[in-house]
């Protein structure tokens, strides 16, 4: 990566609060070389036919060495093996159709749906506990603990032992963030020792739920059998993982970025706060113009691939930039401006094709119902700081604290 | 009409009729309005029925998940036409710009839609077509009647013909727990549409989930009882079987007979149109105000060298009378082409198949991702060395890639590497489909390779 | 309440699924079955899965007393 790019400057924690027109500028070259075996891909049709491409693998084994070299080899040494995330099919499907059947249809079709009562419950007591309070820290108060709470219900870790996996989790997902001021060794050294922890504290985990298994969808994990058989030990730990660390970090980002553009559009905060029903088109528009995810590290390509008049050597690593796929003009109409009115909303947010976001129906749920009860409750809400700071994580982007000043809450 | 004003005057108060009131004929009726055309819209349908969607009907509907009489398509408020149900056109005279009902009634037109689609073909023998068991699936009323007869728990149901119809009904009697055989004169399942490598995985899925099925056999008679009710059939290797149900999915017939002595291009093969869904008439020469779309058009495709094709798919209706309806009321040059890529789906045995392309056209076949043997797998087609056609085995997600393989005339077999690439998909195979001029049951394509422009084509005129 | 699928356009990301379950139901991987005629008192719920489904393949009629928008009455579809 050479000084000054455009990505250093994405990447750059200078710009975390507003990379949009970073972005914009992306796109006046759809598919963009950094250095000898980067690519970086800014433009939505370009990025949905990529997400679609079988010549593009998820894998990290199919980097060319020159392009591994830079990045993303922590799970090279790891004591887990790659998730799903990580994979290529027919591993990826294997392991995705066995982690979705304690979670969804078609074998468990309304546990999400059955969730509503639940966490419409968790929400309530939250914003309850603001107490008499007059501001709050939205992250630290309210979008961290909700997701927490519900991925450790949800998966069967008890709530108890959150602070400890609460910095495993942070730095696994700070070891996604391309931050070049770092030292990859050590960076490296980091996120193996976290990760060797997490997997030691979910082993004893899988011991518990193996010989008393719950509801939750770790003992399912465990004990489940179906057409692809059980899931090896290893399985388990990598795929446990995977799901705590990602109801861990990108829900708070969705909760608390809704929070923020809700605060910046009083029109729309007001229209929510009188018709729930909103709440539901909103998010999706949230998706598109605030996208927890921002961009995607971590393909590379099995082939040379011809795309928007430059051609991918094969080995390559791109970068899948969604966030700014999901401000193109060329797809999206006025794409600066948040519209939760807008059609035909087939937004990059959750990313696309088989690697489509596995949470996403849980995320969705959880952020709508956490935007209409904000906004009902919440009398006369404002921004103490705009922007709000925000995390490192170019990647996982959010604000890390969301100072929101307020008279009083409703009942 | 020629000139500006008599267009906008058109679309102002001009009368336009749309003769079929299913999908195609609604979806064009939608546009139509959609458009700004607030002139008057009549719809003729020789059902009954208010447009209603077909797909559930051999699925959801004869599972009992759903009601025959409840599978109606949403529809556009203020649609704002004059709705003539229950009455079949019954002629068209092209110089009076008339259509006439089987009620003896006449409507006039400005624009006339053709949307008539296709019926299922009846059981050969009229006789034992009539015996009590004996069915055909195609409308609303057939699912109906076909559903409560499954419901009734027969001793064993016979489909004949194992297309996508005939497929899908065995597969729901399979979930309903009911003995079914299967009779396909082909080699195997589905091999007119996807051909014969693809069609031994269909065959294995019906084996897999208990369906008796009988490649290679005809059924050469069914026999009642005395009091008329199925009782046996009778099959080309001399064998017999008992089926109190069987059930008659030997493909569709053209809506064209009304049509016989018009002067339009229509026969059995359907109503030959331009890109822009201009009918041809009878000489080859394109109309200007009769317009056709969905099952009963056979149109010129620039993907697939402007040959003809016929689409009996759900898609092409909805796309073709969405073009159909804007060229009705727009100028030559605002007009467009119908350049829809061919695209269809089908549940069945718990496993979703959605093609995109014209398989049919295919020589060779490469299983590009995935296994068969493991019935999950994208199969891609090719044709003088470019991708024409691919079909995916509960691979959706990666299909739009390859529908612009075949867009971008991509070269065939690929000649790069993928994910999920296994040892059997490095060799293109013949992709083994049957001899054209033998027809398996109920093709969802036909190619034509002529135009009726052709000087060396005879007009075969419709049966009357 | 009447709807329809376009299941040329649907992949299988089953959120329809997930968030209407007395509607839509996944048979098998990613074959889609849905009520076509679902109860007026599910449409919130048909609303929430079309308006979440990724590739917008959910085609909504209007509720009958509901004024005629002027994206012809049909949501859920671009």
């Amino acid at each position: 990566m050479t000084r000054d790019t455009l990505l250093r400057q994405i990447i750059d924690y200078d710009n975390r609060a507003d990379p949009y027109p970073l972005y914009t500028e992306l796109r006046k070259k759809p598919v963009r070389q950094e250095g000898d075996e980067l690519f970086v891909v800014s433009t939505y049709w370009e990025i949905k036919s990529l997400l679609h491409d079988p010549r593009i693998s998820s894998d990290a084994r199919n980097l060319s060495p020159g392009a591994a070299g830079t990045l993303l080899q922590e799970e090279e040494a790891s004591p887990l093996p790659p998730a799903f995330l990580r994979l290529d099919p027919p591993e990826h499907d294997r392991l995705r159709r066995m982690t979705m059947r304690p979670f969804g249809p078609p074998e468990t079709p309304r546990r999400v749906h059955d969730m509503r009562g639940e966490l419409t419950r968790i929400v309530a007591d939250l914003i309850d506990g603001f107490g008499d309070r007059k501001q709050v820290d939205i992250v630290d108060d309210f979008s961290y603990p909700f997701p927490v709470t519900v991925i450790c219900r949800l998966l069967g870790v008890p709530r108890e032992d959150e602070s400890r996996f609460h910095s495993w989790a942070d730095t696994i997902a700070a070891g996604l963030d391309p931050d070049p001021d770092q030292d990859p060794g050590e960076r490296r050294r980091v996120t193996q020792q976290a990760r060797t922890e997490l997997g030691m504290y979910l082993s004893g985990l899988i011991d518990a739920r193996g010989s008393a298994p719950g509801d939750d969808m770790l003992s399912e994990l465990v004990t489940g059998h179906g057409p692809d058989g059980q899931m090896t030990r290893m399985e388990v730990l990598s795929t446990a993982a995977l799901l705590l660390i990602a109801g861990h970090e990108t829900t708070v980002n969705l909760i608390t970025n809704g929070t923020l553009t809700l605060l910046r559009n009083p029109d729309v905060l007001e229209r929510l706060r009188d018709d729930p029903a909103l709440a539901v088109p909103l998010v999706e528009e949230l998706l598109r113009f605030e996208p927890p995810v921002q961009l995607l590290p971590q393909r590379t390509t099995l082939a040379d691939i011809d795309i928007a008049g430059t051609t991918i050597p094969k080995g390559a690593s791109v970068w899948l930039v969604l966030a700014s796929g999901n401000r193109d003009p060329k797809r999206f109409p006025d794409p600066d401006r948040f519209d939760p009115d807008r059609k035909d909303n087939q937004h990059l947010g959750f990313g696309s094709g088989i690697h489509n976001c596995f949470g996403a129906p849980l995320a969705r749920l959880e952020a709508q119902l956490a935007l209409t009860a904000l906004a009902r409750r919440l009398d006369g809400p404002r921004l103490v700081a705009d922007p709000p700071p925000y995390r490192q994580n170019a990647v996982l982007r959010g604000p890390r604290h969301l100072e929101v000043a307020f008279d009083g809450l409703r009942a | 009409m020629s000139g500006d004003g008599a267009l906008e005057r058109l679309r102002r108060e001009g009368r336009i009729v749309i003769v079929g009131a299913s999908l195609a004929g609604l979806r064009a009726a939608e546009t139509l309005r959609e458009e700004g055309f607030t002139g008057s819209l009549t719809l003729i349908g020789d059902e009954p029925h208010e447009p209603y969607d077909r797909p559930p009907l051999s699925k959801q509907v004869l599972l009992g998940h759903a009601s025959a009489d409840r599978t109606g398509l949403p529809r556009r408020h203020g649609l704002d036409a004059e709705w003539r149900l229950g009455v079949a056109a019954a002629g068209l005279d092209m110089a009076a710009r008339r259509v006439r009902l089987a009620d003896g009634d006449e409507v006039e037109y400005d624009r006339l839609l053709i949307a008539t689609g296709v019926r299922a073909r009846p059981w050969p023998h009229p006789a034992e077509a009539e015996l009590d068991g004996v069915f055909v699936l195609r409308t609303r009323d057939d699912a109906a009647r076909l559903q409560r007869r499954l419901a009734a728990s027969p001793h064993r149901v016979l489909v004949i013909g194992a297309g996508f119809t005939g497929s899908e009904i065995a597969s729901a009697c399979r979930e309903r727990g009911l003995s079914v055989t299967v009779a396909e004169r082909g080699a195997a399942p589905l091999v007119g549409a996807l051909g014969g490598v693809i069609g031994q995985v269909a065959a294995e899925l019906q084996r897999e989930h208990g369906v008796d099925l009988r490649c290679g056999i005809m059924v050469t008679g069914l026999e009642g009882d005395p009091a008329g009710r199925l009782r046996r059939a009778h099959l080309s290797d001399g064998t017999a079987l008992d089926v109190d149900v069987a059930v008659v999915s030997l493909g569709a017939t053209r809506n064209t007979e009304w049509l016989a002595g018009s002067g339009l291009g229509a026969g059995p093969r359907g109503i030959a149109c331009d890109a822009g869904c201009r009918a041809f008439d009878v000489r080859g020469i394109v109309t200007d105000d009769v317009f056709v779309a969905g099952d009963v058009a056979r149109s010129p495709h620039a993907l697939f060298g402007y040959q003809f094709l016929s689409l009996e798919h759900w898609g092409n209706a909805v796309a073709q009378a969405a073009t159909a309806a804007h060229n009705m009321i727009s100028s030559s040059s605002e007009r467009r082409p119908h350049l829809w890529v061919p695209a269809f789906w089908s549940a069945q045995f718990g496993v979703n198949i959605k093609s995109v392309g014209v398989p049919s056209l295919g020589e060779e076949v490469i299983v590009a991702q995935g296994s068969l043997a493991e019935h999950r797998f994208t199969g891609v087609y090719g044709y003088q060395g470019r991708v024409i056609a691919a079909v995916s085995f509960d691979q959706t997600k990666w299909l739009e890639f390859y529908q612009r393989q075949i867009e971008s005339a991509a070269p065939f077999p690929p000649d790069y590497s993928s994910v999920d690439r296994r040892a059997e998909g490095l060799q293109p195979v013949p992709a083994d489909f049957p001899d054209p001029s033998l027809p398996t049951h109920g093709p969802s394509v036909t190619v034509s390779g002529y135009s009726p422009t052709d000087q060396r084509i005879t007009f075969t005129p419709a049966r009357v | 309440m009447r709807l329809v699928v376009d299941l040329n356009r649907c992949q299988g990301y089953a959120q329809c699924a997930f968030l209407a379950p007395d509607v839509f139901a996944m048979h098998g991987e990613e074959s889609l079955l849905y009520n076509p005629h679902a109860d007026e008192a599910q449409r919130e719920q048909v609303m929430r899965a079309a308006t979440a489904c990724p590739v917008q393949a959910i085609r909504v009629e209007d509720p009958d007393d509901a004024p005629a928008p002027a994206e012809g009455g049909l949501s859920g579809v671009r």
